[in-house]
């Protein structure tokens, strides 16, 4: 017990030694247990950012930016005692974090009732900002996915006639779907088939010459890439030579592996494209190799974005108040590597989504769809 | 004679209530530590009736926290979606203890359910029926979409404080202590020491393994229902195996069967969880060593290895603090 409280002493001493002029900002990530990828991706993004903008002189009147970066083990108990130690001990003026939605979810409500101004930059829960007006999030939500991937589907493929297939068992999948439909109604286009398929399925041709009796321009696939991959093979077995389109579900390499040629002629909705040609993008992607040695992940990117948005509200704000920062948080209005980001009145963003084609089994990059 | 020394250890836990109610309104103590303080007092209740279990009656549960998940959603069912109170409700705080007791029987049922079949069964494959139980539980819950399937129960309104979880802590470290002083607690130690040799003496070594079972399950869901009301939210993946390990090892790293030494051990690794993360990182500050926070598990497990290695019994080992005295059984 008495080295315990020797390591207390010290850590106590080593936090009142920083200097006061640092502006101290808590991070937040899965940095080990099941996430730990995720969690170094977020981590990764985060320090990159205050790097870059303590190069260009800190946050306001030089004051320099200290992240303060903590673990929360993927688990929703050692978040809540990670938001508070941030909150109570650390004294940091906002969070950026966390990563999984479940830990977000136990964190969130520390952070609204002490009045500190948080960004998730990856929890799609819909619930997460709902808890109150200090809580914004970087990534869009999943149903904003389908409403894009309809956009896209009737615009762009100049589809007219759509079919959706979707896991009946994943709230993700038929979120994203039920979203597609209503937007592809909604533009005047005509949806043939919804079919719905059971959780664990590696058979979908019943459901697949039901929805291609139709004759559908373009089907709409929300599952993960697994699933995908399988129902993308037996749709071309059956004589289906159309595009498919589907969410960020699809973003993994193992999907060319499961379905080979049969994913060509599919788009699918991402937060961002490394190909994506826009400066900001490149310069980022550059960087960030350079740095870590490896091409920036979709975590590590809206890491990035959450914590730029972040310190640009803390920027304008001019101030460390919570209050004061999250005012300046509502009216954001920036240009990040995910694209021009403002929020909704439910503190969600409204951004841009980029369209990544399955090519000759590569993904590339084909456009960025407003919302 | 052994003489009651309740008085004592009720001094005890008074004075420690009153120095962290001092430290914390005077501002010497922040809110981080007094969350700290709170979990391990969680912490204590779980280890204390996986102790009476696991320790004190000789059987091997890997599925303790299932029980604290039928706690953590029964009690957050009656407060969240059933009353929807908040702490400013009239009767709230009263419909909150009937929540966490409607838990912790609800957990103490399951106990039984899961006691009887399974019971028969010894060591390994106890735990292992212990284990699948566990996973069982936490199935059952990301698949009830009324009480959030996989996204999990949220917005349970935050209740459990100090004072709350304190009494709880107490009334749990009172109860298994009274337990084991008396004949039923004397026939459990015969059940772990000895099953056939109690069995001829007459014990009823089936009715004393569910006894075990149900109380320390009943506690469990109780310590699960503050845990809820604490985080203001439940989550299937908080009731899993790993989980239940983490409890497991503040029982073997404290002494199996003593309740001092659960309780010490529930203190201090929740603490020395925490401190690693501060001092860690006052030492990466301090030499510029670019090691960060996800060192610290290692440190953790390290630690651990030592503490088995160089103190075999735990802590504490079977002996008990004079504020908790229990017979020695030899």
């Amino acid at each position: 017990m008495k080295r315990l409280s020797l390591i207390l002493v010290l850590a106590f001493v080593a936090a009142t030694l920083v200097t006061a002029q640092d502006i101290k900002v808590g991070g937040v990530g899965p940095v080990t247990g099941e996430a730990a990828t995720f969690g170094v991706s977020t981590k990764n993004g985060v320090m990159l950012a205050a790097e870059e903008w303590n190069a260009k002189g800190g946050l306001f009147n030089n004051r320099k930016v200290r992240v303060i970066f903590e673990d929360d083990k993927g688990d929703p108990a050692e978040g809540a005692t990670v938001y508070t130690k941030l909150i109570q001990q650390d004294n940091v003026v906002a969070i950026i974090g966390t990563v999984m939605s479940k830990v977000t979810l136990a964190g969130a409500p520390i952070a609204q009732a002490a009045g500190v101004p948080m960004i998730s930059p990856t929890s799609t829960n819909e619930m997460v900002t709902k808890v109150g007006d200090y809580i914004y999030r970087a990534c869009f939500i999943d149903p904003f996915q389908g409403t894009v991937g309809a956009n896209f589907a009737f615009k762009d493929l100049g589809a007219r006639k759509a079919a959706a297939l979707f896991d009946i068992g994943n709230d993700y999948t038929k979120g994203l779907a039920e979203n597609f439909r209503a937007q592809f109604l909604k533009l005047g286009g005509q949806v043939v088939a919804f079919e719905g398929h059971p959780f664990g399925a590696t058979d979908f041709k019943a459901q697949l010459t039901k929805i291609l009796a139709g004759k559908p321009d373009v089907l709409y696939v929300s599952d993960y890439y697994n699933d995908v991959g399988l129902i993308a093979k037996q749709a071309r077995e059956l004589g289906f030579t159309g595009p498919m389109v589907g969410g960020d579900g699809w973003d993994s390499p193992d999907l060319v592996k499961i379905g080979g040629n049969a994913v060509n002629n599919g788009y699918f909705t991402n937060h961002y494209a490394a190909a994506d040609p826009r400066p900001i993008v490149q310069e980022f992607v550059k960087k960030y190799k350079a740095k870590f040695g490896a091409e920036p992940d979709a975590l590590a990117t809206l890491a990035y974005d959450a914590a730029n948005i972040m310190f640009d509200a803390i920027k304008r704000a001019g101030s460390t108040k919570g209050s004061a920062i999250r005012d300046a948080l509502k009216t954001t209005n920036l240009n990040v590597v995910s694209g021009q980001v403002t929020f909704d009145a439910n503190r969600n963003p409204i951004k841009a989504a980029v369209i990544i084609e399955m090519k000759d089994g590569k993904q590339v990059f084909k456009t960025t769809v407003n919302p | 004679m052994k003489k009651f020394n309740l008085p004592k250890l009720l001094i005890f836990v008074i004075a420690f209530y009153a120095a962290i109610q001092i430290l914390y309104s005077t501002e010497i103590m922040n809110g981080y530590i007094l969350h700290i303080i709170n979990q391990s007092l969680i912490y204590v209740i779980l280890a204390v009736s996986l102790n009476l279990i696991n320790g004190i009656t000789g059987q091997f549960s890997l599925g303790h926290m299932g029980f604290a998940g039928v706690g953590a959603y029964v009690s957050g069912t009656i407060s969240t979606l059933v009353f929807k109170i908040n702490p400013s409700s009239p009767n709230g705080m009263l419909i909150f203890i009937l929540a966490i007791v409607a838990g912790g029987l609800a957990a103490a049922v399951v106990g039984f359910l899961i006691g009887f079949p399974s019971l028969r069964l010894k060591g390994d494959y106890l735990a292992i029926v212990t284990l699948g139980f566990g996973e069982i539980i936490r199935t059952v819950f990301n698949n009830i979409d009324y009480v959030g399937g996989p996204r999990g129960l949220l917005g349970i309104p935050k209740f459990s404080n100090f004072t709350t979880i304190t009494i709880a802590a107490l009334i749990t470290i009172v109860v298994i202590r009274n337990l084991v002083e008396s004949s039923h607690g004397r026939a459990m130690l015969a059940v772990r020491e000895n099953e056939l040799a109690a069995e001829l003496v007459g014990v009823n070594t089936t009715r004393y393994k569910v006894l075990a079972f149900v109380i320390g399950a009943f506690f469990a869901g109780i310590a699960g229902g503050l845990f809820a009301h604490l985080l203001q939210m439940a989550h299937p993946t908080q009731f899993g195996f790993i989980k239940s390990v983490e409890v497991l090892i503040m029982i073997y790293a404290g002494g199996v069967g003593s309740i001092t030494g659960s309780t010490i051990a529930a203190f201090a690794l929740t603490f020395l969880s925490e401190g690693l993360r501060i001092g860690i990182r006052a030492i990466a500050d301090a030499t510029g060593l670019p090691i960060g926070g996800e060192w610290r598990m290692v440190v953790y497990s390290l630690l651990l290895i030592f503490i088995m290695l160089f103190k075999t019994e735990g802590l504490m080992g079977t002996k008990e603090s004079k504020l908790i005295r229990l017979k020695e059984v030899e």
